[in-house]
């Protein structure tokens, strides 16, 4: 059997995962500056403003405070599970953004370049499995610690990420029967010709806004992190960069649900009139890319602007939004979007 | 019960209603508010940069005053000293030599003056007790130091520069 390396193929990826990393190590490094900056306007402040204009190399000075703290592993820790813990967060993190399509595909040198790094039909899927498995790095760092606020800090986060993960899966379910592909490159193809999802799925929308905002351990959500209640949460023992790394790979989490929101609810790449402009080929994919940041920059914004308006949920509060509320209404709207849809099909009749 | 002032305002404390228990609304709200907030202006004074202005009769550092030609005011009768309610004020007084009549006004000056800016509570009363108009309080704050012994102004610290040999040294 004849068996060639397409070598173009094989680079062509790399720098693609590559750039997409780059871009999410960078947005999500740029999330906290803008996280201070939104937390000080909300509050009548003016924000760090020190390190560089604006404050812009507020981030680099972060990071190298992070560096050079002192390294401390607990005597009673597990030290193999504790290493694992943050590490299984930043990887579980980047792993998301593989299936998600960045723009429409670039020409060049009469190649055609998708941005996508895979383009695998069960992308949601994928994003869902990839996101479950996040918490593991909540779990085994809460427990590693060998800490009691850790612990009933990770158990916090495991329990509040399966509650919501439920009505996440289902308002997406929802949104599938419309769409009738997983691919996520399908799905903002369809947005493309046609309405945004959030149009036609606006409670589908809005339970996985919600759904986002806790899978993310944001606030009103951010239980497994409370500061006043278990000392800092999970990541209580943590110092220098593995305690860098919980906080990155938050903000990394932050940047691909918002992605993940654009992508699935508001066109993703596509914007409207793109194709009415009478422009086509890589400027036209440019643009895409951009409107695709506009949204994502907007949906952060909309993270932080939540977090310093809303107080915390309390934990029965969590779970009875989670259990009783969300998934009896994720379910009614799944039904609903399955008649309509069995409705159209059938051309209302029977 | 009666209420101390009338702007007390009972508690409702009917059930919530369903549109409240929506909390979507409420939190629209909410979050309007903090929208409005982040274009306001902002409290903070970019300290180093801007400072804040002072009102008129501000107390901050003392300054040791000259008269018109330059000779220390001050004759160390310690009446500042009496008046200090902290006891922040320490000097020592000396006789004025025969020509050094150029340098002090009266015939005994102060050898040592000093204040703790720890201790004073920049009250102003030496100032007010002050018979010769010698002690003056600036619109400056202490600074902040790593010892408390900076803390302790002596008249090198206080003394206004003399008017003459400013001018010489600006010129140079």
């Amino acid at each position: 059997m004849e068996f060639t390396i397409d070598w173009y193929f094989l680079i062509e990826k790399l720098l693609l995962i590559s750039a997409v990393l780059g871009i999410s190590l960078v947005v999500a490094m740029y999330s906290t500056w803008g996280e201070r900056k939104v937390a000080a306007w909300i509050q009548d402040r003016r924000g760090p403003n020190r390190a560089g204009p604006f404050g812009l190399l507020q981030p680099l000075a972060d990071g190298g405070k992070l560096f050079f703290k002192e390294e401390i592993i607990p005597a009673e820790a597990n030290r193999f599970l504790f290493i694992l813990g943050p590490s299984l967060a930043m990887f579980t993190a980047c792993l998301t953004s593989a299936v998600i399509p960045w723009g429409d595909s670039l020409t060049i040198g009469g190649r055609e370049v998708s941005l996508q790094i895979a383009d695998i039909n069960i992308g949601v899927l994928w994003i869902m499995a990839v996101v479950g498995m996040g918490v593991y790095g909540i779990m085994i760092g809460g427990w590693a610690s060998n800490n009691k606020f850790s612990l009933l800090a990770a158990c916090r986060g495991a329990s509040q990420v399966i509650s919501y993960e439920l009505p996440m899966g289902l308002a997406l379910i929802a949104l599938f029967m419309l769409s009738g592909s997983l691919s996520l490159k399908d799905i903002v193809e369809q947005q493309r010709d046609g309405l945004w999802f959030v149009v036609l799925q606006p409670i589908g929308f809005l339970i996985f806004l919600i759904c986002a905002f806790a899978e993310c351990n944001r606030t009103p959500f951010d239980l497994p992190e409370a500061e006043n209640e278990l000392n800092g949460g999970y990541h209580l023992e943590y110092s220098s960069m593995k305690l860098g790394f919980y906080l990155f790979a938050e903000y990394i989490n932050m940047f691909i649900s918002s992605v993940l929101m654009a992508t699935l609810y508001f066109g993703g790449y596509a914007f409207p009139y793109m194709d009415s402009l009478g422009i086509d080929g890589n400027l036209l994919t440019v643009l895409g890319i951009g409107a695709l940041f506009i949204k994502t920059l907007f949906f952060i914004f909309l993270f932080m602007w939540v977090r310093w308006t809303i107080p915390r949920f309390r934990y029965d509060q969590l779970m009875k939004l989670g259990w009783k509320v969300l998934i009896p209404l994720a379910l009614l709207n799944m039904l609903i979007t399955g008649a309509v849809v069995l409705f159209r099909q059938n051309g209302f009749n029977f | 019960m009666q209420s101390l002032t009338n702007r007390a305002k009972p508690v409702d404390r009917r059930p919530m209603t369903f549109a409240e228990k929506l909390y979507l609304p409420a939190i629209a709200k909410g979050m309007g508010i903090t929208l409005k907030h982040l274009f306001k202006k902002k409290a903070t004074v970019n300290f180093p940069e801007e400072t804040r202005p002072f009102s008129p009769v501000f107390r901050g550092l003392h300054i040791l005053n000259r008269d018109e030609e330059g000779r220390e005011r001050c004759t160390a009768c310690g009446l500042c000293a009496v008046a200090c309610p902290a006891e922040a004020i320490t000097m020592e007084a000396a006789e004025r030599l025969p020509g050094e009549e150029h340098l002090y006004r009266e015939e005994k000056y102060a050898a040592r003056y000093e204040i703790n800016m720890l201790r004073c509570i920049f009250c102003g009363f030496c100032e007010e007790a002050c018979p010769k108009q010698a002690v003056y309080m600036s619109e400056t704050f202490a600074p902040a130091n790593y010892q408390r012994k900076g803390f302790i102004y002596g008249k090198d610290d206080m003394l206004i520069p003399h008017p003459q040999k400013q001018i010489k040294e600006n010129n140079q």
